[in-house]
């Protein structure tokens, strides 16, 4: 059994999925004999060739329309955006016509494709490489969003996202592609698409993240244990649709809750879990739901990214702020 | 530098003049002496102006919504309908219902669709082809999409997509077309050049000397036709489209024809475009000179247009009846717009769902 890392993950449940699935296409800027600029699709065409395994283009627009069309008749595109800043022409096409067409038909077409993006900063990388984009796919109805933060569940999920008859947008946090390694094991195992998973259990406080700050959160979960204090960790992985019930249930008990995410602030994913828990955990909250996020600002360049992250230290004042409430 | 953008040759094809006599001097294909295909695809030219005035109409009385019109777009539109075979997939804009009711697409479903209804998108008999798309030139590239599938799986089917002049200028034709060029697919992009584009005229999207020239610069077989010429129009796409499923590559037409109509029935063409640009417009409309053709060919007379035009008239009404028991008395319950929007729903939306149910009626005044 080996171990691998989150972007072998990928590479992993790609090849498990083309094997099931003949269906399945993969399809993308540099994705065949390249294998993909941070190596995700590393030997697929040389296995599957190059009708399983095509590269575009050099033209987003036509990857997601296209993947559109093939989706509706009988394929299963995984289509690769280079990076996170390159989905934005795709846009159209996904809240468009990749969200609606099954609705939009009654039923009649249906648009199972995977849009996989490398998302987030922190690998010193030029403008429009290093955002994270996912609350803007979450507000789209009929798109399935889904992030993991570890090899088993890039695995599992992305196996799931590719098997799920509606399309999935699943953003790999490329800070951490090559941080941990874990045995994982090629056994087609699918992860649910609806869950949160809880990482480390604690009753004092309940910390909730996804993507690369999952890093920071368990790190400073680590720090609040050096000092007694037990932090639960919930990684929300899917977005969308977004598991509350997981994250309820612990803020029932730990009744304190930060969330961490590396987005901008207003309107994210963040804000969306702190309203959830307004509405159906307000009363077994001890102090106000904090957020620790990403400015409200461009994404600096690379050489100001990391202040513009949420840092282990701004995690873990939030986290006094919040335990300082009696 | 030399400015040679426009010193190459882009064929044009018409072989039915306005007058209804074959162009003389031109090489006519076989299928104008087919009169008995020429007069069953008039009659569906002329069923579907039958419904189209009647469906503006509906708008008028407040029993429709918002309508594109495709009148004057009839031959164009029934001869790509012709053209293609039942397992091929269309991908149209969103006025092609000549081309649609070919294919097997009713009446009643586009009347169902502009009426607000999904359940006008849900093709009975053309299962595999694409809804009404509004979002300029996005079909294409699903016509693309939908052209590698039949491809990737050596099926031998043709995508076929429609845009308008102004969807031309979109970068998702030109995608299109690059995509089609590159991955050679089985695929006929036809540009219906109207004229117009809402208010803008074609002189105004570029000063090409073709629209389809831009099929050129991808690589791709592009030429025009009038599109006024039910001939022209149906020679050009089985050509084309026989072409595609042999594997020679993708074909763009650029259909020369004129937007009779308002743009919707929400536009007023006459604050921007010139009485007479219409009124000779009509001089070359397509159903006037297929039925002079027609009838000097013996195959049609005023008692069988008086006859047909008749029992279209009714077969549009039984349409409109269709639809409006639809909306009026089985329209669809607040849930449905859950019901479609996952194969299977997650748990939230299922709790929406619940609770809209509470609220069937509810929502905003009209």
């Amino acid at each position: 059994m080996a171990e691998i890392t989150l972007i072998e993950g990928v590479t992993l449940a790609l090849a498990r999925a083309m094997e099931e699935d003949s269906s399945v296409v993969v399809l993308g800027e540099d994705v065949g004999v390249n294998g993909g600029v941070f190596r995700a699709t590393a030997g697929l065409q040389q296995r599957f060739g190059n009708e399983r395994v095509l590269d575009t283009p050099l033209a987003e627009v036509m990857i997601a329309g296209m993947s559109v069309g093939m989706a509706a008749q009988g394929m299963k595109p995984v289509a690769e955006a280079q990076f996170c800043g390159f989905s934005m022409p795709m846009i159209d096409h996904i809240m468009c016509h990749a969200g609606r067409m099954r609705n939009r038909t009654r039923g009649r077409l249906s648009c199972p494709m995977v849009l996989r993006f490398p998302s987030g900063g922190g690998i010193h990388a030029p403008e429009h490489h290093s955002e994270s984009p996912e609350a803007l796919f979450a507000h789209m109805p009929g798109i399935r969003v889904v992030i993991p933060s570890s090899p088993a569940r890039a695995y599992g999920l992305l196996l799931a996202a590719i098997r799920d008859p509606d399309p999935v947008i699943f953003m790999e946090p490329k800070r951490i592609y090559r941080w941990q390694k874990e045995e994982v094991v090629d056994d087609g195992e699918e992860l649910p698409l609806d869950v949160c998973y809880t990482l480390r259990d604690g009753s004092d406080i309940t910390l909730v993240s996804w993507g690369a700050m999952i890093k920071e959160t368990l790190a400073a979960a680590d720090e609040l244990a050096s000092r007694g204090i037990q932090a639960e960790v919930i990684d929300v992985a899917t977005i969308s649709p977004l598991d509350m019930d997981t994250i309820i249930e612990s803020v029932g008990r730990t009744g304190r809750c930060v969330i961490i995410q590396e987005a901008p602030k207003h309107c994210g994913v963040a804000s969306e879990i702190a309203a959830g828990l307004a509405d159906a955990g307000l009363y077994s909250l001890l102090a106000p739901v904090k957020r620790v996020c990403g400015y409200d600002t461009v994404m600096p360049l690379y050489r100001s990214e990391m202040k513009y992250m949420p840092s282990v230290r701004r995690i873990l004042d939030a986290i006094d702020a919040v335990l300082e409430v009696s | 530098m030399t400015d040679r953008s426009n010193t190459f040759k882009v064929d044009y094809f018409q072989f039915l003049g306005v007058d209804g006599n074959l162009v003389q001097g031109v090489k006519v294909p076989p299928l104008a002496k087919d009169l008995d295909r020429l007069k069953e695809l008039y009659k569906l030219m002329v069923k579907t102006r039958v419904f189209d005035k009647k469906a503006v109409a509906l708008q008028r009385t407040g029993k429709l919504g918002t309508y594109a019109s495709s009148l004057g777009h009839e031959a164009a539109h029934v001869a790509i309908g012709s053209a293609m075979k039942k397992e091929d997939c269309f991908a149209p804009m969103y006025r092609e219902y000549g081309a649609q009711f070919c294919r097997g697409v009713e009446m009643s479903d586009v009347l169902l669709y502009w009426g607000g209804d999904e359940r006008g998108n849900d093709f009975k008999n053309a299962p595999h082809d694409f809804a009404w798309c509004v979002p300029i030139a996005t079909q294409c590239l699903h016509a693309a999409g939908a052209a590698l599938a039949f491809k990737l799986r050596k099926e031998p089917r043709v995508a076929v997509s429609v845009v308008g002049d102004g969807g031309s200028s979109k970068g998702d034709f030109l995608e299109a077309i690059n995509a089609a060029s590159a991955y050679e697919l089985p695929l006929v992009l036809i540009i219906m050049n109207n004229q117009w584009a809402i208010s803008v005229p074609r002189s105004s999207q570029n000063h090409a000397a073709t629209l389809a020239q831009k099929g050129i610069a991808g690589g791709l077989t592009s030429i025009q036709v009038d599109g006024n010429d039910l001939i022209a129009c149906l020679w050009a796409m089985e050509e084309a489209v026989e072409a595609a499923r042999a594997g020679k590559g993708a074909v763009v037409i650029e259909m020369i024809t004129y937007r009779l109509s308002d743009h919707t029935t929400a536009d007023d063409a006459t604050r921007y475009r010139p009485d007479d640009e219409v009124k000779a417009a009509w001089e070359r409309e397509p159903l006037i000179r297929l039925r002079r053709y027609l009838t000097q060919a013996g195959a049609w007379d005023d008692a069988k247009e008086d006859a047909w035009t008749a029992e279209a008239t009714q077969e549009v009404q039984a349409a409109v009846d269709h639809y409006l028991d639809q909306v009026e008395n089985h329209p669809q319950p607040v849930t449905a717009m859950f019901d479609y929007l996952f194969k299977e729903p997650p748990h939230d939306l299922i709790e929406q769902r619940a609770y809209a149910e509470q609220y069937p009626e509810d929502g905003g005044h009209h």
